[in-house]
């Protein structure tokens, strides 16, 4: 990781807020860098937020940090051989995702299975960074994710990804619903659940692989998890849950972004910080209210 | 094999004169399962709106309404209005169970698939639903057939019953099958069917008292 500490002084000369916001904003937005990171973090922040609301749903979010993982093995395998890691970090989590779906959603002893594997993959990842010689940097960068490093063609990539899995999502949103909730009863009406499962998990795989753009391997929780989490625990209707999961999932990211502008620490950090904030305050809040409640009443 | 998920082994089976069709719309089904898992966020009214379209691909760009209305009706069936709104999964099993009552119903079924509804249940729960499935299945004029490993519950209510038991099958009405000599013969262990003073009778086994004297 030496590497990555040089990568961070490099970045230490931040320019400071002034209290003027427009002037802050502009100065923003100023560089291209940053506008790309805007743009690629509002297209992953909406489309991590919807789809994060089916994984909460379906109790797979350890699937989703799994697939991340095991994305990790593709990428920096893609790196060994030279082509583009967002390819390799594509292909595994496609592969690793529809076997994951095959398992079907609520089958027992999953979790262990989708682990060992998990392991598996990691280990890869490991022999894959020592055979390529300029690693530290490439495997920083995709561990914890470098939204500042996005390129205008990476946007235009990351646009196309996120507007078809939103239209799949759509395509398929009353029977995924169903199925999230009851599997059995959604097959007895007819509904392919196994089909749906496996499709859901190559949503979700084209999903992480853009998240890990802009948060990393290891911090996938916070963009695709955490907002929606937070999200059902304000409301029960589907609609609205996953409206709010994706404007919490914006908040983190343009927050983060935004802070890290002014700060020399990574935008990883402060999008995770600010998801992890949110869900703990959330989290204190709600007994804090019902006994409020009681109290009232009492 | 009537909701089309199993081909029989030999021979041939209709549902109203039909080839069994999967997601038939005359069938309503409720599944066994013990609960829902406390994490399930989404309220018991979008759940019973799924019975009305889920099935169906996409999002629900027409007919809300309609499917709104018949979700409401379905609720009201079940007297479930008061617990409708809240999360399905910090419901109680009573409350979990009329919802998946009220979701079957909302397409105004023919015939009713129930597979164990009481289990899991407490025994005022118990009553109340089959109470409820009893009146529902008058006044809506529905066929349900329902599994279940206790009888006890559903004896004042039932026309007609279908035990299986070590390969041996028996059908009819209640008073010819639910007699001491038929039951212990079909199960193939000691059971006694009692009536009690005021007509109402219950079924219990007996091999365990005899083999295990305790209390």
């Amino acid at each position: 990781m030496r590497d990555a500490i040089v990568h961070l002084t490099v970045n230490n000369t931040s320019p400071l807020p002034s209290w003027n916001l427009f002037d802050d904003l502009a100065a923003l937005f100023h560089y291209d860098f940053m506008v790309h990171a805007f743009e690629a973090g509002t297209i992953v922040a909406i489309v991590a937020g919807v789809i994060g609301y089916f994984v909460v749903l379906r109790g797979s979010a350890f699937a989703a940090h799994a697939l991340s993982h095991i994305g990790f093995a593709g990428a920096t395998g893609a790196v060994v051989i030279g082509v583009d890691p967002v390819f390799g970090l594509l292909g595994f989590t496609i592969v690793a995702g529809a076997a994951i779906g095959a398992l079907g959603s609520r089958l027992r002893g999953r979790d262990v299975t989708i682990g060992i594997v998990l392991a598996w993959a990691l280990g890869l990842g490991v022999l894959f960074i020592s055979l390529y010689s300029g690693y530290a940097t490439e495997a920083y960068a995709l561990l914890f994710g470098a939204i500042l490093g996005i390129s205008a063609s990476d946007v235009t990539v990351t646009l196309v990804a996120g507007v078809v899995s939103l239209a799949c999502v759509a395509a398929v949103y009353r029977p995924l619903l169903f199925s999230s909730v009851d599997e059995e009863l959604a097959s007895a009406k007819g509904v392919p659940v196994l089909a749906l499962s496996i499709a859901f998990m190559v949503i979700l795989a084209v999903a992480v692989t853009e998240a890990v753009q802009v948060v990393g391997v290891l911090l996938i929780f916070a963009l695709v998890v955490t907002p929606a989490a937070i999200a059902v625990r304000f409301t029960s209707r589907p609609a609205r849950a996953i409206l709010v999961g994706v404007a919490l999932a914006l908040i983190f990211t343009w927050l983060g972004l935004a802070i890290a502008y002014y700060s020399p620490h990574p935008v990883s950090f402060f999008i995770t910080s600010l998801a992890f904030a949110t869900y703990v305050a959330v989290r204190i809040a709600e007994p804090a209210r019902s006994w409020a409640l009681r109290r009232a009443s009492a | 094999m009537i909701l089309g998920r199993l081909a029989p082994a030999a021979g041939r089976l209709e549902v109203f004169g039909r080839e069994p069709l999967r997601g038939n719309p005359a069938i309503g089904y409720v599944p066994q399962r013990s609960s829902f898992d406390p994490e399930v966020s989404m309220r018991g009214r979008d759940f019973v709106g799924l019975g009305v379209d889920g099935h169906r691909w996409g999002v629900r760009l027409a007919g809300r309404k309609r499917a709104r209305e018949a979700s409401a009706t379905s609720i009201e069936a079940v007297d479930a209005v008061s617990y409708a709104d809240r999360p399905l999964g910090r419901l109680s099993g009573g409350e979990q169970q009329r919802l998946l009552l009220a979701q079957a119903l909302v397409g105004d079924p023919r015939l009713l698939l129930m597979d164990e509804p009481l289990s899991y249940l407490d025994v005022r729960n118990q009553g109340a639903i089959v109470q409820l499935i009893s009146q529902i299945a008058r006044r809506r004029n529905l066929t349900v057939v329902l599994i279940a490993h206790d009888i006890n519950p559903l004896l004042p209510h039932i026309d007609h019953v279908l035990y299986v038991a070590a390969g041996k099958i028996a059908m009819g009405t209640p008073a010819e099958i639910i007699t001491s000599e038929r039951l212990t013969e079909i199960y193939s262990t000691p059971v006694e069917v009692i009536t009690d003073r005021r007509g109402r009778m219950f079924v219990v086994g007996l091999e365990e008292e005899a083999s295990h004297p305790h209390a």
